[in-house]
């Protein structure tokens, strides 16, 4: 377990390894080093600071806002735009300024101030009371939606599907990572076979939904054994880029092998799901013929919506209950401490690939539902860029915790999707101004400043799964964070 | 054999470029122990500066060759430096000492802002760049008229890898600055307490790795004759795959790493198929990994009990 | 209260024989045989580096060993004969009703606590600090609880057979927890309880995987006087309620002089004596490696101290 290239984590004497402030401050480097306070006034201050900033900003962005690239008839041709850089520039300038002057002056940083506003809530039962609402509102949401929001209905049903389908693949994941520690970068493959499964078994075996979807989890299970018994022996970010390689594999392999996946062209007409044989669509035998109510498209979709629901609430409930059985609580020990797991007897290989076997299944029902939902897949939805977007939400989330999960997919997933209604915005930066081609960007940006702001994530506490007397939250600084340390 | 030799010749200068990005994030994860997912992102501006200072040069009229790829290699270097070392500060150093997987985040995160940063300021479609420097040697003209020939553009690739190999291994082996950079390695708080500015020192570790980048990114750039905002992604992961390949935290195990995915690459391409050369690198990755865990030149990990 | 017979000879649990360890060129462990008599408590002492945690690690198959033997005997009734054919037969270890023998290099470290009844402790505590003192037991009792929870399909369900278990895993770990006074700490992270209380959860812990022989790599590490004299309360009553031998490391020699059946004294992969307490520390050898004389004055210092030869001492230790 040790790593000696990396003794800052391990070299804490017993048991788990913490992570004192002093140590952090430590690791800083400056105690011995710190240099002479400044002398100057917090004005000087502020401003040179601002003006380190406005020139790192003037080296960074020269070569992209004074300058464009652009296709023209011989070649490429430049076109030069100062007028932006410079007013880049001079907002740098600015806000560095005024955070320097007004934010920082006090010299401590500003996260320090959310520590004490997280420790202070920290005793409080806010999990149970927030999951407890939200599970009440995704169950009556389509009704919700009829009622309060009608003519935004089917986007927005549309986006809870979406949200949902990432809320299961977040809870999938957390298993591999957050609940046994290992770091998986290609978790999309399994999503990835789960759709192709399911959608290779519909059309041409002409099987119906419900048939398919246990077959593409169990498919997608034995890829996590198959892919999971030679790997699993390796330790951390081995095992991520090994993981990563392997997502790309059968991205590539999906992408090539014409005959039999199609190829970039993928597969389509995917059927739909049914309910005991009823289709939704128009005319006999269909569900709104049966009901003998009228026909509507939003049907569709809220069946949809309850078919993801229903799924990610099975992932759910599997989870926390396999939390609580030897094999989950396996998991957990495994990710603490993989030596002394082996002491007591734990056969941790088993162990590992329960996980990557029951995380992969999961990924394999969301990507059949996927391929039912949309009809029609490609290889172009099973990019890195997924793996990394789920990896992100159950860190964001907070590791193993299931309500950091669904706060993280509903932030990242639906604040970003809201990014495309920002038309507004439009009379503020001109009309070329595409809110969503920025949607990525600020996605990217989303990411980087929520970590830095919560490091352990939005939901950092562990539950134990067995209780003596009184339940207790652990703190995050003393759960371990699995393979690598 | 003609054929196997123009191959080899190839793979060795895409393998150097693969290296050279590979020594990035083999530096970055030895000193923080981090995967610097951005650093991909970080090779695509290099190049992509390198192209906007090509035609700003030619745009005021400058067009002599030399002067031109020496100033493109500045002030890509330079300007792609600043890059990493702003990488560093706003989104690896306030999360040091935090647990393990939160720069890996910040890092996808700063990777997607980056790809999407450029695609917006430069936009999607690809940038073609004519080839500057052609011709070459012919090595081998036997009467078929099979031709093995190393073009000066993969001379210098090769020779401006092996310079800058040499340049950066006398830096980490015989520099005061090396020296404080392997102590990081061995044992950051321990460093600091020897009078190590361990904070200058990481940044300094990011500086190399994304000059040495923007570098492999000019010669992308020059090899390849087009870019666009995505090279950097499927760059990375072949520069990462091979900083593993070779062990990770080992330099010479980085250019080693490449050199053998480039090879295997090309080799694949030329004898079997292109669309699964990728494939064929990552496997053998993977079958190196299984049954050599710290790559070719890692240090094998002693499981302390 | 120490056992006059030598016991290790007449009923040994574990012999190791020939043990040698290389690594690279370095011999940590060279032809070491010992035994470890059933219900005794055994120490292994020696100077530091004298190769006692690789004796540790082979004896639990964390390393495997470059040669030698180490039969694990599960209850007396196993002879020598049966001893060689399993050892010709080429298998880790044989379940008869002429009794049990495992043959522990042979077999992987988690085999080795699962199968063969063997646990350990770590000189550098290992526990799982994340979780809480009574999630630590119950993750000990993984195996039986597996077996119960019918590989988790029956614990999903919720099926009666797996709660009894569970209860049961529970019980236990309550049981032995109140032993060594944790009690009122089982809902706290592990690595909240101070250190002398994390080296008792780890020996309980390796308690609760039912073990017949208990590995404790200096369990006294650390501990003020009040907690090594609770240690050794706590081991005595191991060996004699639950009837678990156990070989430990030590370097309290407190410790190891009052509760130690069987000593073992190791130096640079060697044993040098091998004794009851008494006659290890008269043993004139021991004392000159543990006041670092060297080899040639061995010989000095026994006449010095003017007392008889260590081999008499030893003999009963040797095969």
């Amino acid at each position: 377990m040790a790593e000696t290239n990396f003794p800052t984590a391990t070299a804490y004497p017993e048991g788990a390894e913490r992570l004192s402030e002093e140590q952090r401050e430590a690791m800083r480097g400056e105690p011995p080093f710190a240099e002479a306070p400044p002398t100057d006034s917090r004005l000087v201050r502020a401003l040179k600071e601002a003006g380190i900033t406005a020139g790192l900003i003037a080296v960074l962005t020269v070569f992209f806002f004074a300058f464009k690239t652009d296709i023209a008839a011989g070649g490429l041709a430049l076109t030069a735009d100062p007028i932006q850089w410079i007013v880049w520039i001079a907002i740098a300038f600015v806000g560095r300024f005024v955070l320097s002057y007004l934010v920082f002056a006090n010299d401590k940083p500003t996260v320090g101030g959310w520590k004490k506003i997280t420790a202070a809530t920290a005793g409080w039962p806010v999990g149970k009371v927030i999951g407890a609402i939200l599970l009440l509102v995704a169950l009556t949401l389509p009704f919700l939606l009829s009622t309060f929001l009608p003519s935004q209905n089917r986007y927005l049903l549309d986006l809870s599907i979406l949200i949902l389908t990432y809320v299961m693949l977040g809870w999938g994941l957390n298993i591999v990572v957050g609940l046994a520690g290992l770091l998986d970068l290609g978790y999309v493959a399994f999503y990835a076979v789960g759709a192709y499964s399911f959608a290779l078994l519909a059309t041409n075996f002409d099987l119906g939904f419900w048939v398919c979807l246990p077959m593409a989890g169990l498919f997608a299970a034995l890829w996590g054994v198959m892919l999971g018994f030679p790997v699993l022996r390796l330790r951390g970010d081995y095992l991520a880029i090994v993981t990563l390689a392997f997502g790309e594999i059968i991205r590539v392999v999906l992408l090539n092998w014409a005959n039999f996946t199609g190829g970039p062209n993928g597969i389509l007409g995917i059927p739909k799901p049914t309910l005991f044989g009823l289709e939704f669509n128009r005319g006999a035998g269909s569900f709104s013929d049966f009901f003998g109510i009228p026909y509507s498209p939003i049907q569709r979709f809220i069946f949809l919506y309850y078919i993801i629901l229903a799924l990610a609430l099975l992932t759910n409930f599997v989870t926390m209950r396999m939390r609580k059985l030897p094999v989950g609580r396996a998991w957990e020990a495994l990710r603490e401490d993989e030596i002394a797991c082996r002491s007591l007897g734990i056969n941790t290989v088993n162990v590992k690939l329960t996980a990557f076997a029951t995380g992969a299944m999961f990924g394999g029902f969301a990507g059949s539902f996927f391929a039912t939902r949309q009809g029609f897949i490609s290889p172009e939805s099973f990019t890195f860029i997924e793996s990394a977007i789920i990896l992100a939400i159950v860190v964001l989330g907070g590791l193993g915790s299931q309500l950091g999960v669904v706060i993280a997919s509903v932030v990242m997933i639906g604040g970003i999707e809201l990014l495309r209604n920002l038309t507004g915005l439009q009379a503020i930066f001109g009309a070329g101004f595409d809110p969503t081609e920025y949607r990525m960007l600020i996605f990217g940006l989303a990411m980087v400043l929520i970590m830095v702001w919560k490091p352990r994530g939005l939901v950092s506490t562990r539950s134990p799964s067995a209780i003596y007397k009184a339940k207790k939250k652990i703190g995050a600084d003393l759960v371990a964070q699995g393979e690598g340390h | 054999m003609e054929y196997f030799l123009q191959q080899l010749i190839n793979g060795i200068t895409l393998g150097s470029i693969y290296g050279l990005i590979a020594i990035g994030y083999t530096m970055v994860y030895g000193i923080i122990g981090m995967i610097n997912f951005a650093h991909g992102e970080i090779f695509m501006i290099g190049s992509f500066i390198a192209l906007t200072v090509f035609l700003a040069l030619a745009a005021i009229g400058v067009t002599f060759l030399p002067l031109v790829l020496l100033l493109m290699v500045i002030v890509a270097m330079v300007c792609t430096a600043a890059w990493g070392w702003t990488i560093e500060r706003v989104a690896y150093r306030p999360l040091r000492g935090s647990f393990r997987l939160a720069p890996l985040i910040t890092a996808i995160g700063m990777s997607i802002f980056l790809q999407n940063f450029v695609q917006i300021t430069q936009g999607a479609r690809v940038k073609p760049l004519p080839p500057q420097i052609q011709g070459g040697l012919i090595l081998m003209n036997n009467p078929n008229g099979i031709v093995v020939q190393i073009s000066w553009m993969q001379i210098i690739i090769i020779a401006m890898t092996i310079v800058l190999m040499a340049g950066f291994s006398l830096l980490i082996s015989k520099t005061s600055l090396g020296r404080q950079q392997r102590a990081c390695e061995q044992d950051r708080k321990m460093a600091s307490l020897l009078g190590v500015n361990v904070d200058r020192t990481i940044s300094l570790t990011f500086v190399i790795g994304a000059s040495l980048a923007a570098v492999a990114g000019m010669m992308y750039l020059l090899y390849y004759g087009v870019i666009d905002f995505y090279i950097g992604f499927i760059a990375g992961v072949k520069a990462f795959t091979a900083a593993v390949l070779g062990g990770i935290g080992s330099l010479p195990g980085a250019m080693l790493g490449g050199l053998a995915i480039g090879l295997i690459e090309t080799f694949w391409s030329g004898y079997f198929s292109v669309e699964y050369k990728d494939v064929a690198a990552f496997s053998i990755l993977a079958i190196v990994l299984i049954f050599m865990p710290s790559g070719l030149l890692g240090r094998p990990e002693v499981e302390k009990v | 209260m120490l056992k006059q017979n030598r016991n290790w000879t007449d009923n040994p649990i574990l012999s190791v024989e020939h043990l040698t360890m290389r690594f690279g060129g370095l011999v940590a462990i060279d032809d070491l045989s010992f035994d470890v008599g059933r219900g005794d408590i055994t120490a292994l002492i020696g100077p530091n580096g004298a190769g006692k945690t690789t004796v540790f690690n082979c004896v639990t198959g964390f390393y495997k060993p470059t040669e030698g033997r180490i039969a694990l005997r599960r209850d007396q009734h196993a002879t020598d004969e049966a001893l060689h054919e399993l050892t010709r037969s080429g298998r880790q270890y044989s379940e008869t009703d002429k009794g049990s023998i495992f043959l522990l290099e042979r077999m992987t470290d988690f085999r080795i606590t699962e199968v063969a009844g063997v646990a350990r402790t770590f000189q550098n505590i290992r526990l799982f600090g994340g979780m809480t003192v009574l999630e630590n037991l119950l993750v000990a009792q993984h195996n039986k609880l597996m077996r119960a929870s019918g590989l988790t399909i029956g614990g999903l369900l919720g099926l009666p057979g797996y709660r009894r278990a569970a209860d049961a895993a529970k019980d236990t770990a309550i049981e032995w927890l109140r032993r060594v006074d944790l009690l009122d700490r089982a809902d706290d992270p592990a690595a909240d309880l101070p250190y002398g209380a994390q080296r008792r959860l780890e020996i309980v812990r390796a308690l609760c995987t039912d073990p017949v022989l208990l590995c404790l790599d200096e369990p006294a590490a650390g501990l003020n006087p009040r907690e090594s004299t609770e240690l050794n309360t706590l081991l005595k009553y191991i060996r004699d309620e639950h009837g678990v031998s156990v070989l430990l490391i030590e370097h309290d020699m407190g410790v190891v002089m009052e509760i130690s059946d069987h000593i073992i004294v190791l130096d640079y992969g060697k044993k040098i004596s091998d004794g009851t307490a008494a006659a290890v520390r008269s043993d004139p050898k021991v004392i000159a490696a543990y006041l670092g004389v060297d080899d040639e004055e061995v010989d000095d210092v026994e006449r010095d101290l003017n007392v008889k030869t260590g081999h008499d001492a030893t003999a009963g230790g040797s095969l």
